[in-house]
């Protein structure tokens, strides 16, 4: 079962790098739909 | 399984076909009428066609969009008369001809009007959800009474307490990868698909929003999890899925699932896996694409392509289907590719509902296969035997002692 358990584990880790991987890469939709120029940031 | 299989093939094949039906151009074509009478403009045919939902031959708007060349010259009487009136300027933006330019970076932002929207909504909230609650509730009531009439598939000859290696741990990482992902995945899409019709009303808009937002992360990028334990076993398993002659017989005696003592050979994997396995290849790559467009909106337009080719095969022609739509605005791409994605899921999700059935409670010892990755000898000779034969070197039709 320990296999069932990494696998489940690596889903969540994946997941998460997924998110802050594309996040960083600019794949968020502030930057992918907008520009600096409409940002309030 | 071999015909409940065939059945999902079928149901496959109808779910498209309603997809390409409700979303696609009808096939039936208007004639052209005379539109003397309104000065070229929309005439009360046109009107009385499209509520009957015939295709409505919209080159007379489309076209009519003026000529800036044919304006008057500034200098003349009462000043400039642009060549294209305010009517014409709209019929420009409705039909995705005018010169837009917008300050967003948005792929699609230029698309300033787009019509197919509330027919991808009452699909969507439709037949998608009605033929696709049906399935899932068809399978899981197929399953019920398979279970029923034929129990829990025993091992007939007992457990011997010996077990031989099934799979190793890399091979239950990547099963485990793809279907944990998949569980969650399913879940969290079909909270988003029937949140509407099913949760809000249960729950709740206050509650359903926060779930759904943290669902909708979820899934957005579980995803990624999925389609990598989807390669993994693909580049795993591949080579023991290859139809050989055995399959035939497997197919012929029904897996020995029906009857007791009847115990087909297969080698790693029999015919009925094998289904499966090409199925979730199938649906699983589909399903990434279409997924992969709608996680990167407008930026993978799939479906005019696909339609282009599918169309120059004749096979819509063929189904009665008539010409798929071969160009389309980048909305109407993503509202294909989410229709898509959820009709697949339907499939992909009924498909594995049987899986897991066989998998757990509907046959003795094959959850060990994946869970510790040993099974018993005794089982691995009734349901493996060609497979048990070539990694023992032992004849797997001798009854091995009990501990």
């Amino acid at each position: 079962m320990k296999s069932m358990y990494l696998a489940f584990l690596a889903s969540a880790l994946i997941a998460v790098a997924a998110h802050f991987g594309l996040d960083y890469a600019g794949f968020s939709t502030r930057d992918v739909t907008s520009g600096p120029d409409v940002r309030l940031d | 399984m071999a015909r409940m299989t065939l059945r999902i093939c079928v149901a496959l094949v109808l779910t498209a076909a309603l997809l390409l039906g409700g979303l696609g151009a009808p096939a039936i074509a208007q004639a052209s009428f005379d539109r003397e009478a309104t000065g070229g403009a929309t005439t009360l045919e046109d009107i009385l066609a499209r509520q009957e939902g015939l295709k409505v031959d919209q080159s007379f708007r489309r076209d009519a969009v003026g000529d800036p060349d044919s304006a008057a010259p500034i200098t003349g009487q009462l000043g400039t008369l642009g060549g294209a009136s305010d009517p014409d300027l709209w019929r420009a933006l409705r039909f995705g001809s005018a010169d837009v330019t917008v300050a967003s970076r948005s792929p699609a932002a230029d698309v300033i009007i787009q019509d197919s929207g509330m027919t991808w909504l009452s699909f969507r909230e439709g037949p998608l959800l009605e033929y696709g609650g049906y399935l899932l509730l068809a399978m899981l009531a197929l399953l019920a009474l398979f279970y029923l009439l034929r129990g829990r598939i025993r091992i007939d000859g007992g457990w011997t307490g010996q077990t031989v290696l099934r799979f190793t741990s890399l091979e239950r990482f990547g099963h485990w990868l793809m279907a944990g992902s998949f569980i969650v995945l399913g879940l969290t899409g079909l909270m988003m698909l029937f949140g509407r019709v099913a949760l809000i009303p249960l729950f709740g808009k206050d509650i359903y929003a926060p779930i759904m937002g943290a669902g909708k992360w979820v899934h957005n990028n579980v995803a990624w999890a999925f389609m990598l334990g989807l390669a993994m076993v693909t580049v795993m398993w591949v080579a023991h899925n290859i139809p050989n002659r055995q399959d035939l017989v497997w197919l012929a005696k029904g897996g020995g699932l029906f009857s007791k003592g009847v115990h087909p050979p297969a080698r790693k994997f029999n015919a009925g896996q094998k289904i499966i396995f090409w199925l979730v290849v199938l649906l699983g790559v589909s399903i990434s694409l279409s997924g992969l467009s709608l996680l990167f909106p407008f930026e993978m337009p799939m479906f005019a392509k696909t339609f282009d080719i599918l169309n120059a095969t004749g096979l819509p022609q063929l189904l009665g289907l008539g010409e798929l739509p071969a160009t389309m605005t980048p909305h109407q791409e993503m509202q294909f590719a989410q229709g898509w994605h959820a009709i697949v899921a339907f499939v992909f999700i009924a498909v594995i509902l049987a899986h897991i059935y066989i998998g757990s409670v509907g046959m003795e010892g094959a959850f060990d296969a994946m869970g510790s990755g040993q099974v018993d000898v005794q089982w691995a000779k009734e349901h493996h035997s060609l497979w048990y034969e070539d990694v023992t070197g032992q004849d797997a039709h001798h009854r091995a002692p009990a501990e």
